[in-house]
């Protein structure tokens, strides 16, 4: 350990650690541009500046690059240091005059106007080499570095060339202190508000997942792509990151299977008329839910676009629901959610809310209630499902605005209605993977597509096989008490299951007749389950009873009559027929 | 023609959807003819074309067969078998002078009422056409006394 | 003892089973130490009057051959019905209808159209056609009647035994006699053959896939003599087939068509054999499953060979 002072407070540190590690240490702020935590230091940016006083005198270093010395001793704050740090920073500012982090740091010391020639005022690399030094030590691609000297000294690829070594991993982009490189994507949410980019590859999925850990994204892990990177590593205390940890398949034997899938919203996009997607401030109600809430990009504040509260929103009801062209069931929650959103509106903004609407669905519990007090708030509700979303003004009120165009059947005239934003309240669909997912259970979807339920009044969590359950909008739109309401009588369903000890099957599985079967294997070959089994000593084939499921496919295979379908034979079909047909067969009328 | 004539169908439904199905025809109180009998088996891969002979010899118009949609069959492959054997038979059955209107086979999901009534109804239109089968075969019964079970 | 009487009589039939009677060869003798021969139209010279004049129940066993396809095998029939205690269906004719039963794909009219007027090498200009009574100057001519359908024995008279096979094998036949001889037969009802499927007999391989992609013609190519027909794609009765025949025809390298009729409790053999080899197409796709169906040619015909008179629906709708 190297004990060092620093502004008169002692501390010690390992070997290897730099001034700016001890004073950091200490609690002690020393600015810095080009310094990143895990890179290798290249004290170019200079604002790091301290004064060493020593044996031969004090003397100007670069903290973030100087490596601690026993006995040594270090001002932050001197005159010489604010002196110095100030010209560095006015010859930044001048180089690079629009990048705020420069300007901040300039007006902390007190900086106005720089005294040099700006070449370039669009500049804003003051090469300091992190985004270099990143992609050549951290990702090892190495695809960009300093070309040219002195005033000419550039970062760029080789001959200026689009890079087959990058592999658009954005470290550069995130380590860069002025934004000076940027990723470009293809985000498709134009509400650059809205746009939460990419996710780093180590990150939580949301602030409530459990386990509450990061996880790794093997997409855009740079180790997982190059093998090079960790950089994950230097940062984690107690060593908890396993970069080799791969997807393990566990097989689990169960009794009872809940599924409990969810739902997509509808993809506001399919309806052309409303622009969503093509104009910057038609948003979806997820895009608004994410918006408003407090740990969202906006801190919860609601935006245009370009950064301006609204004056005016509309909320437009059954988009995608109730609707011939997209979904023609009602998805249930979103005239509350619609709701809920304009009376957020109101209580955040000042702006002017209308709701277009079909009915008003308040079904449950304080819902009819809290409609009579958004309508006190002053939201206004327009009964008439909107047509379209416009930007093509008509009139000079319209001009810069959407608008808003729907028939208000209560006054019986199609009405342009001009606001700031509008708000889809986009229905509720079936996930895209249904079909598979339901195929994997053997479970059908009813016409809706959504998973369909042994008996819409009488069992709505229970499906057709014995065991298999359903909960919450996998099995129809529905909103959170009536999910919860279902999520807690499947699991007692599935427990009832487990509780009793045993089991019913229905009694209907197959048996071959030994004393006529030949063993052809015709019905091995057709059993799905692989339940018949030819037995070598008695030269016939055998049902085992534990793993036939009763499809009867063997008994109407079978061309000897061996197989057979114990409650489903034959004979009992015969039976049925001739009953069936006993008015026919007779001539006369058996009731 | 006779106008008072009214087809009997017998339909030979599976369990898992094509049964469902016709039960939601009914509580959704779907408009369809009363003409087909249903008889429920586990699988559409369990109808034997013995039944379907049988029911014509028995005095019957027409025949359904009705199983899931081709991958959704509940036994995996149930369907696929009911296919192939309906393929067969209806080559037979041409052979033997039976209309091929007379025997069908439908996918039905337990979601698709409107799919069973519109079925049925079609088919009992068909068959109305057609006229009654009135299968007077070898006029003797198809169970001879030593052959019986 | 008094010998025991037998009656052997012929209908639609092609003779074999006659001939396969006397294929027992010396063991012909035996059947002649222990009963007469009252009736055997190929062989003896005996006439309807004198089984006519014998009395009712006097005859201990009657072996029937053929189908009933006119009125004089009807009425034959029925006279030996009443004159004999044990009428046994012998042969696949009597028993299932047998080949003469494919005649019910046709009718009366369509059958002698063809034979009396379409054939290629038929001048007949009248349109003459076999009638049941016919005028001539030395007096009246009488035909039986052809009937319209086919039938199997059991469905003009009742029957007590049955001995399947196109035609029953000769072993088979002295199994017969012998149990006849010693008072040995099962209960009446009873098929004279195992109710096992052939392949109980049968000594090919056969392997637990018996999925086919395609079906082919006997002619068509020279089968595996070791392999399984089915799993070579051709259409075998064997497994919806009764044993007992000694699996002559697996032997010469052809697959069985089902002459000894269904095993005990299938009374369709068609229908049952349809299903087993429509179960055995392997597809999921409509047009591939389509085609490999189509493989099997005539199916009526494949699967009724032996069966028509017997099958659900019995004949061609009229």
């Amino acid at each position: 350990m190297i004990t060092l002072t620093v502004d008169g407070r002692e501390t010690q540190v390992e070997e290897g650690k730099t001034v700016l590690d001890a004073a950091r240490q200490l609690g002690i702020e020393i600015p810095t541009l080009c310094h990143y935590d895990g890179i290798e230091p290249y004290t170019a940016c200079r604002v790091c500046i301290v004064e060493l006083i020593g044996q031969r005198g004090r003397r100007l270093a670069p903290s973030c690059g100087y490596l601690a010395e026993e006995g040594m001793v270090v001002e932050t704050t001197t005159p010489e240091v604010l002196e110095a740090r100030k010209l560095i920073v006015e010859l930044l500012l001048a180089r690079c005059p629009h990048v705020e982090r420069v300007r901040e740091l300039a007006d902390e010391l007190g900086i106005g106007e720089p005294r040099f020639t700006t070449e370039n005022p669009d500049e804003r690399c003051i090469l300091c080499g992190l985004c270099v030094r990143v992609c050549e030590e951290v990702v090892g691609a190495g695809a960009i570095s300093f070309n040219n000297r002195g005033a000419d000294r550039v970062v760029t690829t080789p001959f200026g060339l689009p890079s087959e070594a990058c592999i658009a991993c954005g470290a550069c982009a995130e380590v860069c202190p002025t934004g000076a490189i940027r990723v470009e994507g293809d985000s498709t949410v134009p509400h650059l508000e809205l746009d939460l980019g990419p996710p780093k590859a180590i990150h939580k999925p949301f602030a409530q997942a459990v386990p509450n850990v990061p996880v790794i994204d093997l997409e855009s892990c740079i180790h997982a792509k190059t093998g090079n990177c960790k950089f994950c590593d230097q940062f984690c205390g107690p060593d908890a990151i396993n970069h080799d940890m791969e997807d393990q398949f566990e097989e689990v034997e169960v009794g009872s299977i809940i599924l409990a899938t969810g739902f997509e919203p509808f993809d506001g996009s399919k309806l052309v008329q409303y622009g969503y997607g093509r104009l910057p401030d038609v948003i979806s109600g997820l895009d608004f839910e994410q918006m408003s809430n407090a740990g969202g990009q906006t801190n919860g504040r609601i935006l245009l676009h370009d950064g301006r509260t609204p004056t005016s929103v509309g909320i437009l009801h059954c988009i995608g629901s109730r609707d011939e062209n997209a979904n023609e069931y009602c998805s249930r929650v979103c005239c509350m959610y619609a709701m809920k959103f304009g009376h957020l509106v109101r209580e955040k903004t000042d702006a002017q809310v209308y709701e277009f609407y079909i009915d008003m669905r308040a079904f449950g519990k304080g819902y009819e209630e809290f409609y009579k007090r958004c309508m006190s708030e002053e939201v206004t509700f327009i009964r008439g499902k909107a047509a379209e979303v416009t930007d093509v003004a008509e009139t000079p009120e319209e001009r810069g605005k959407l608008i808003v165009v729907a028939e208000d059947t209560l006054l019986g005239e199609v009405r342009r209605i001009p606001v700031d934003m509008v708000v889809l309240a986009t229905g509720l669909v079936p996930r895209g993977d249904t079909a598979n997912v339901g195929r994997t259970f053997g479970i059908s979807r009813s016409k809706d597509g959504f998973f369909l339920e042994q008996h819409p009044k009488l069992a709505p969590i229970s499906t057709a096989s014995d065991g298999l359950f359903i909960a919450g909008a996998c099995q129809g739109p529905k909103d959170i008490p009536d999910s919860v309401a279902q999520g807690a009588a499947a699991a007692g369903a599935a427990l009832s299951l487990a509780g009793a000890g045993v089991f019913s099957l229905e009694p209907i599985t197959c048996s071959i007749e030994e004393t006529v079967c030949g063993g052809c294997k015709i019905c091995v070959s057709v059993c799905p389950y692989d339940a018949i089994t030819f037995d070598e000593e008695k030269k016939i084939s055998a049902v085992t009873e534990a793993l036939c499921k009763g499809c009867g496919s063997c008994a109407a295979a079978c061309p000897s009559g061996a197989a057979a379908q114990r409650h489903y034979g034959d004979k009992h079909i015969y039976a049925e027929i001739a009953g069936a047909l006993m008015e026919v067969t007779s001539g006369e009328s058996v009731t | 023609m006779n106008e008072e004539y009214e087809p009997t169908i017998i339909g030979f439904l599976c369990r898992w959807c094509s049964y469902l199905g016709a039960d939601l025809a009914g509580t959704s109180r779907m408009h369809y003819p009363a003409n087909l009998i249903p008889i429920r088996v586990m699988c559409s891969g369990r109808v034997d074309p013995t039944f379907v002979m049988r029911a014509l010899a028995d005095g019957a118009d027409g025949v359904l067969i009705a199983g899931c949609h081709p991958g959704d069959c509940h036994y995996q492959c149930g369907n696929y078998r009911a296919a192939g054997r309906y393929s067969l038979l209806c080559d037979m059955l041409e052979q033997f002078g039976v209309e091929k209107e007379r025997v069908r086979l439908e996918w039905i999901s337990a979601a698709e009422g409107e799919k069973f009534a519109s079925v049925v109804t079609e088919m009992t239109n068909d068959i109305r056409r057609l006229g009654p089968l009135k299968w007077n075969g070898n006029g003797a019964k198809a169970d001879s006394p030593a052959l019986e079970e | 003892m008094d010998k025991l009487k037998f009656a052997i009589y012929w209908a639609a039939s092609c003779g074999g089973c006659d001939v396969a009677i006397l294929d027992i060869n010396e063991k012909i003798l035996d059947v002649a130490e222990i009963a007469d021969i009252v009736l055997w139209p190929i062989a003896l010279d005996f006439k309807y009057k004198d089984v006519e004049a014998l009395p009712d129940g006097s005859v201990d066993v009657c072996l029937f051959n053929g189908a009933v396809r006119n009125s004089e095998q009807e009425e034959l029939a029925k006279l030996l019905r009443a004159k004999s205690k044990a009428m046994v269906a012998f042969g696949a004719c009597a028993c299932f209808g047998g080949i003469p039963s494919l005649g019910n794909v046709s009718d009366r009219e369509h059958i002698f159209r063809r034979v009396y007027q379409e054939t290629a090498s038929t001048a007949n200009p009248d349109t003459v056609y076999p009638r049941t009574v016919t005028e001539v100057p030395e007096g009246r001519l009488e035909l039986p009647e052809f009937f319209d359908t086919v039938k199997s024995l059991a469905q003009v008279i009742p029957v007590e035994y049955f001995i399947p096979g196109c035609p029953p094998p000769p072993d088979l036949i002295v199994t017969v006699v012998n149990a006849i001889a010693t008072g040995q037969l099962p209960p009446p009802g009873a098929v004279i053959a195992p109710d096992k499927a052939l392949c109980d007999e049968c000594e090919r391989e056969r392997s637990e896939d018996k999925t086919v992609k395609e079906f082919r013609r006997p002619w068509q190519f020279i089968a595996d003599k070791e392999k399984c027909f089915l799993e070579q794609g051709l259409v075998c009765a064997g497994p919806g087939t009764r044993a007992g025949c000694g699996s002559r025809c697996i032997k010469a390298n052809m697959p069985c068509r089902g002459c000894f009729g269904p095993p005990p409790g299938v009374s369709d053999q068609g229908a049952k054999l349809l299903s087993a080899m429509a179960s055995l197409a392997d597809s999921e796709d409509p047009t591939e499953m389509a085609a490999i169906i189509g493989g099997i040619k005539d199916p009526l015909g494949t699967f009724y060979r032996f069966g028509m008179a017997n099958s659900t629906l019995g004949r061609v709708k009229l």
